[in-house]
């Protein structure tokens, strides 16, 4: 159940897509993102999809594997339908005792779904074709002129490195600890919310006090191997542009340009 | 004494760990010398004061009392601190906790970026220290997927790359089954063999010590037992008294000595205790 996460996760193909320089990527991220939250009609959004579409297959990352990282947002998204159906006045199709879908609220609420599910396509194709430290790295290079402001570039790109290392670890262990909660008769599954709730105790316990204990060791680790913080450090990887990263910055803001002011 | 092939110079230290409800003396007066390509052993108790000592030999922990030298370089003298991590590189018992790279490569490459070493040159590091340890076909691979055994051999990858002098491994194959024991084994004596690195390594399993130049006896804070493997293990009563084990074959021939049997008490492999039986009438 918790393999189904994908977030965070890297999926190599060695594509196009996957060559960008991550700043490309994170700045096309975030055109994507205004552009989904700025464009209002679903002849738009059929365009946005075509262009999501051709992205995944150019990226070679195979379509049921991004169809599985949405599984854990079904509830989500349908939840945000069924409350735009049934709460935005408007021309009744169907009632249901007290409540009633409205047209206007089915149109709504789909066009909040699709929005939902464009972002997180969109986010995660982000993260499946760019390797969790080349992305941080991104974020720390466009973070960097803010430093003089005091913002610390490097830090947080550290910070982040190591969150998305220990993620599959931390969802192994979590597993682990379920099983033998189970084994001993744990229910993580029925019961009333308050119960469920409590059950989680005897899970979270022992999850926190081993990251603890790795958190520990990984500072020892880190500094027996000479980190000291961002200062004198050199990198492996270079940050680079090439001619690609200009061709897919320039498809992105002409596609933002062309859905905004035509 | 010689200092020029001297790697580790301990002398007299003690250490106490200090909290508010009470100080814990760990290490008592120990002293010891390190020297150059030496494959020194550490066995003994839980809590008897290894990983305090594999602390101080690259200036985790400073001594309370006494003095710690890496290649005459005072371990508390902070202007040295990197230089001495450089030198003796540490490797620990979790290689879950220790990778902080989300590729293989890039954790390798954590060390030399660290020490500022320059791109092409952290490149070609990487690539030697991967095929030193036989895992330059898992270079672009997530570490997580990987196992055991080949997690801390890139562990041991990270700490080659960036050149030390000598490694101090405490109870790297704690956590591997039977195989990945064996992995990390043939790494570290090659390294020693080949590379000419001094291995000191920290274990709980006997069989590991025995192609040690030394082994090393800690009981109680203190170093209780040094010498040649055989020396050490043929005073099986007295290590017995340490609750420790010996080597499973050490511990045959005593058996079989106690029952009369001609056998020497300190025969360490199971090819020489072949040859030994072989040897009876
Ligand atoms: N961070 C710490 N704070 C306080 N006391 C500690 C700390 N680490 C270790 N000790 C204590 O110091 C003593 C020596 O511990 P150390 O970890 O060096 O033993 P060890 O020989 O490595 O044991 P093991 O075989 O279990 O790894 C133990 O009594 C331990 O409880
Ligand atoms: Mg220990």
């Amino acid at each position: 159940m918790l393999k189904d996460i994908t977030i965070g996760q890297h999926y190599p193909t060695g594509s196009v897509v996957h060559k960008l320089d991550p700043r490309t990527k994170i700045i096309a991220v975030f055109v994507f993102i205004i552009t989904l939250f700025l464009v209002d009609n679903f002849m738009a959004y059929g365009f946005v999809a075509v262009f999501v579409l051709l992205c995944i297959m150019i990226s070679k990352i195979p379509m049921k594997y991004i169809i599985k990282g949405l599984k854990p947002l079904t509830f989500i998204i349908l939840f945000t339908l069924m409350i735009n159906s049934f709460m935005i006045a408007g021309e009744i199709i169907i009632s249901i005792g007290p409540l009633s879908i409205t047209k206007e609220g089915l149109y709504q609420g789909s066009f909040m779904a699709v929005r939902l599910i464009m972002l997180v396509i969109g986010t995660s194709l982000l993260t499946l074709t760019t390797s969790p430290i080349t992305l941080t790295d991104g974020i720390e290079s466009l973070l960097n002129p803010l430093k003089k402001i005091g913002v610390p570039a490097h830090e947080l790109a550290m910070m982040m490195t190591i969150a998305l290392r220990f993620i599959p670890t931390l969802l192994e262990e979590t597993d682990k600890i379920m099983k033998a909660q189970m084994a001993r008769g744990a229910d993580f599954e029925s019961g009333s919310l308050i119960k469920r709730s409590k059950s989680l105790v005897p899970l979270l316990v022992p999850l926190f006090t081993s990251a603890f204990r790795r958190a520990d060791d990984l500072a020892m680790a880190m500094e027996a191997r000479c980190y000291r913080g961002g200062e004198g450090r050199t990198r492996m990887k270079q940050l680079k542009y090439y001619k690609r990263d200009f061709v897919a910055i320039v498809i992105v803001v002409s596609m933002f340009a062309i859905l905004y002011f035509s | 004494m010689g200092k020029e092939n001297q790697m580790i110079n301990i002398d007299n230290i003690t250490y106490e760990y200090k909290s508010e409800e009470e100080n814990l003396i760990a290490i008592k007066d120990l002293s010891l010398d390190v020297e150059q390509g030496e494959f020194i052993v550490i066995i003994g108790h839980n809590g008897s004061g290894k990983s305090t000592l594999a602390k101080h030999m690259n200036a985790l922990l400073l001594p309370t009392e006494g003095v710690v030298e890496v290649k005459g370089m005072d371990t508390k003298d902070e202007d040295h601190t990197w230089d001495i991590r450089q030198i003796a590189g540490m490797v620990l018992q979790n290689p879950d906790n220790q990778i902080v790279g989300t590729i293989v490569e890039e954790d390798v490459a954590f060390g030399p970026e660290n020490l500022g070493v320059k791109r092409e040159e952290i490149i070609e590091r990487v690539e030697n220290s991967l095929s030193l340890v036989g895992m330059d076909a898992y270079r672009l691979k997530a570490p997580h997927l990987l196992s055991g055994g080949q997690k801390q051999r890139i562990a041991i990858a990270g700490i080659i790359a960036m050149k030390p002098d000598c490694i101090i491994l405490d109870e790297p194959t704690a956590m591997l089954d039977p195989e990945g024991r064996r992995e990390v084994m043939k790494t570290i004596k090659k390294l020693n063999k080949e590379e000419k690195i001094t291995i000191i390594h920290i274990t709980h399993f006997m069989e590991e010590a025995v192609d040690a130049d030394r082994v090393i006896v800690m009981e109680d804070s203190k170093i209780v037992l040094q010498g040649r493997p055989r020396e050490v293990f043929k005073q099986v009563e007295k290590l017995k008294k340490l609750g420790l084990d010996v080597p499973q074959v050490t511990e045959l021939a005593y058996i079989l000595a106690r029952e009369g049997i001609n056998i020497p008490a300190d025969v360490l492999t199971v090819d020489e205790m072949v040859m030994k039986i072989c040897q009876l009438q």
